[in-house]
């Protein structure tokens, strides 16, 4: 039988991360969603907590633990706060996790340490205003001159890649064409470090967003930026190749948030439940609500064993990338369902933008969204199964 | 060899597992003593810890050969006091752990504690928190330094140690701030009002285990029976009760003289 408890050091340091959330994140969040500020006090801390550096190796400044601890982590930040949560998940899945796989040596050592620590922020610029999961779309190029990549396009939603402390922005960009065996033009798709000061690099005006206020996201606009060859990712044109594999395990982080952010629904709701009374009883004694929380339950627990599975498989070095797509779907559907029921339990406290709740129903909707939407996980399930 | 004359800053840290604060307390037990079945390391005790590193952080840390030894007193999951002690920092553990210690007052639990001190010995510094947050009588640290015969430096809001071996702590009232100097070896209890206490992060997590912690037991320290526990202290409760549930407060509706009828039940209560 598979023994689904925590082992002691899992256990403390997702009680840790807990006690950090509820003391130093919780009281702040409602405050920086509202003024859509990036919480860089909260950042600070987590980054002295170690956990920017939770899954690399201690030479390069990490923690020396694993992705496990880290969707752990997540959790508990997620419950809380997704929008802190986020910001770690993508500063070390999206920001620092490309650099420790795919980095040279120089490249590791330049960059890891930093953003290991938590004090620099990097950010993946992937997304464009026509290429997502279909890398196929991207329009950014990048050009060798004189020993230097020249890069120019545009990158939308690029999440922690204008705060204060970002250093780096990863592109992909397509730096070469060949032609395929049925005539068709075939990209070659890279991926460029982009240090953010750089000449002609700009992260233009915040995203507007319906949720993950308190995360940083701009679209991000390149002309003419020059940066040595030396700056070159991986192998050339294995860049989107590359961020494939970076995606598969970034879903099971994903999904430890959204399972967070399901539990947090449950907690929340739990707690109005025994305290708020209407028709003479607490409201938790009418069943019209006690079971729409026990439901939500389930749907957190099952989120929870769902990226427990995965990430037990990506540990032991199986192939996880179905589990990894379930996970994702089943939690961020979690998430936005156990949102909507919460903010029912609340009744019009719920569409008050004070209250966690609401903030989960706001950030919630992403979970289908990003990292690859709920239809790009069935397809991924679907293909698995030979369909 | 002494801090002043340049050893290592030797500091024993007093930890206590006590009931979460965050749930119901409530007494049990022939001998009315509260119910530990959900116990951490008391957060007051978390700044003492936060103290002792920082005064072995500020010349050189662990790496530089200065020692914070956690010490607790209690039963076996007392242990999980002293292992947050190690997450956070300390570099060793001595857990004082003994049946016959079980319902020891304050005076009986600063005789078991000075013993083992004297046991081990060698320390520069003893920090304790400014009280336990479930006995919260805040005397263990003046008994163990009148035990020990070394100066009180109790209830610091901030602690210097010079070079020359002077540790000087400023103790803050609500009309006057006290500074306070002792010579090493002394015994220091920290407010909460220093610094805020770091949390473990993964690599403390996991270094903890590799940590060394010693048990002591009674026979260990030399220590008889008959002075701890509930046959050696001092004071003994003899009965306990539940405060009762708060009755129903008065409820004024408001028919246009709430107000006056609000103002006459303060004036009555003599709250006016």
């Amino acid at each position: 039988m598979p023994n689904l408890e925590l082992e002691d050091d899992y256990q403390d340091l997702s009680d840790t991360v807990r006690d950090f959330a509820d003391t130093v994140v919780a009281p702040v969040s409602a405050k920086h969603d509202e003024e859509h500020s990036f919480p860089y006090e909260v950042v600070s801390q987590m980054a002295e907590m170690g956990l920017f550096g939770l899954p690399f190796p201690e030479e390069h400044g990490g923690m020396g633990g694993d992705y496990f601890a880290l969707a752990l982590a997540l959790e508990q930040l997620g419950r809380v706060d997704q929008s802190v949560a986020i910001t770690l998940e993508a500063g070390v899945s999206l920001g620092a996790m490309p650099i420790h796989r795919f980095g040279t040596d120089a490249q590791k050592e330049e960059w890891l340490p930093m953003l290991a620590s938590g004090k620099a922020l990097a950010g993946f610029g992937l997304t464009e205003p026509e290429a997502g999961s279909d890398a196929g779309g991207t329009k950014t190029t990048a050009r060798l001159e004189d020993g230097n990549w020249v890069v120019n396009g545009n990158k939308e939603f690029i999440t922690n890649s204008g705060t204060d402390i970002t250093k780096l922005v990863t592109v992909t960009a397509v730096t070469g064409t060949s032609e395929r065996a049925d005539g068709s033009v075939k990209k070659e798709i890279s991926t460029i470090l982009v240090p953010t000061g750089t000449a002609g690099f700009t992260a233009e005006k915040a995203y507007n967003k319906v949720g993950w206020n308190a995360s940083d996201t701009h679209p991000l606009t390149l002309r003419n930026v020059t940066v040595p060859e030396a700056n070159l990712l991986g192998t050339r044109g294995r860049g989107y190749a590359n961020f494939l594999s970076i995606l598969d395990e970034g879903r099971i982080a994903i999904a430890a948030l959204a399972t967070g952010a399901a539990q947090g629904c449950v907690d929340e709701s739990v707690r109005y439940a025994k305290e708020r009374s209407a028709f003479g009883q607490n409201i938790g004694k009418f069943q019209a609500i006690s079971f729409k929380i026990a439901r939500m339950q389930a749907r957190a627990h099952t989120a929870r064993l769902a990226y427990y599975g995965a990430a037990s498989k990506m540990l032991a070095g199986k192939p996880f990338k179905t589990e990894a797509a379930i996970a994702k779907m089943v939690a961020g559907e979690a998430a936005m369902d156990n949102a909507r029921d919460a903010t029912q339990v609340f009744g019009g406290y719920g569409f008050m933008n004070e209250f966690r709740v609401s903030r989960h129903y706001r950030d919630s909707k992403i979970l289908e969204v990003g990292e690859g939407t709920t239809e790009v996980q069935l397809m991924l399930i679907a293909r698995e199964l030979g369909l | 060899m002494s801090v002043a004359s340049g050893g290592p800053l030797k500091v024993l840290v007093l930890v206590k597992h006590v009931p979460d604060a965050q749930f119901d307390r409530h007494l049990a037990g022939a001998d009315h003593s509260i119910d530990r079945s959900e116990s951490i390391l008391s957060e007051l005790d978390e700044y003492a810890i936060e103290s002792a590193l920082q005064l072995i952080e500020a010349r050189g840390g662990a790496k530089a050969g200065h020692t914070v030894t956690a010490l607790t007193m209690g039963p076996e999951r007392a242990a999980a006091a002293v292992k947050k002690a190690l997450q956070m920092g300390a570099t060793d553990g001595v857990h004082v752990c003994d049946p016959a210690l079980a319902g020891s007052d304050a005076a009986a639990t600063s005789l078991a504690l000075a013993t083992a001190i004297n046991h081990l010995g060698g320390f520069d510094v003893v920090l304790a928190g400014m009280a336990s947050t479930d006995g919260e009588t805040s005397i263990v640290p003046a008994q163990l330094a009148e035990r020990l015969g070394l100066p009180q430096l109790t209830m610091a809001s901030a602690l210097e140690l010079g070079d020359d071996g002077v540790l000087t702590g400023r103790r803050d009232s609500d009309t006057t701030s006290t500074t306070l100097q002792a010579t090493l070896p002394a015994v220091v209890s920290v407010t909460d009002q220093g610094e805020e206490p770091r949390y473990p992060n993964f690599k403390g997590i996991m270094g903890a285990k590799k940590k060394k912690t010693v048990t002591l037991a009674l026979s260990d320290l030399g220590l008889d029976a008959a002075h701890v526990g509930v046959a050696g202290s001092w004071t003994h409760v003899e009965d306990a009760q539940a405060r009762p549930p708060r009755t129903a407060g008065t409820v004024i509706t408001d028919e246009g003289d709430a107000g006056v009828q609000l103002v006459d039940f303060l004036a009555d209560k003599k709250l006016l």
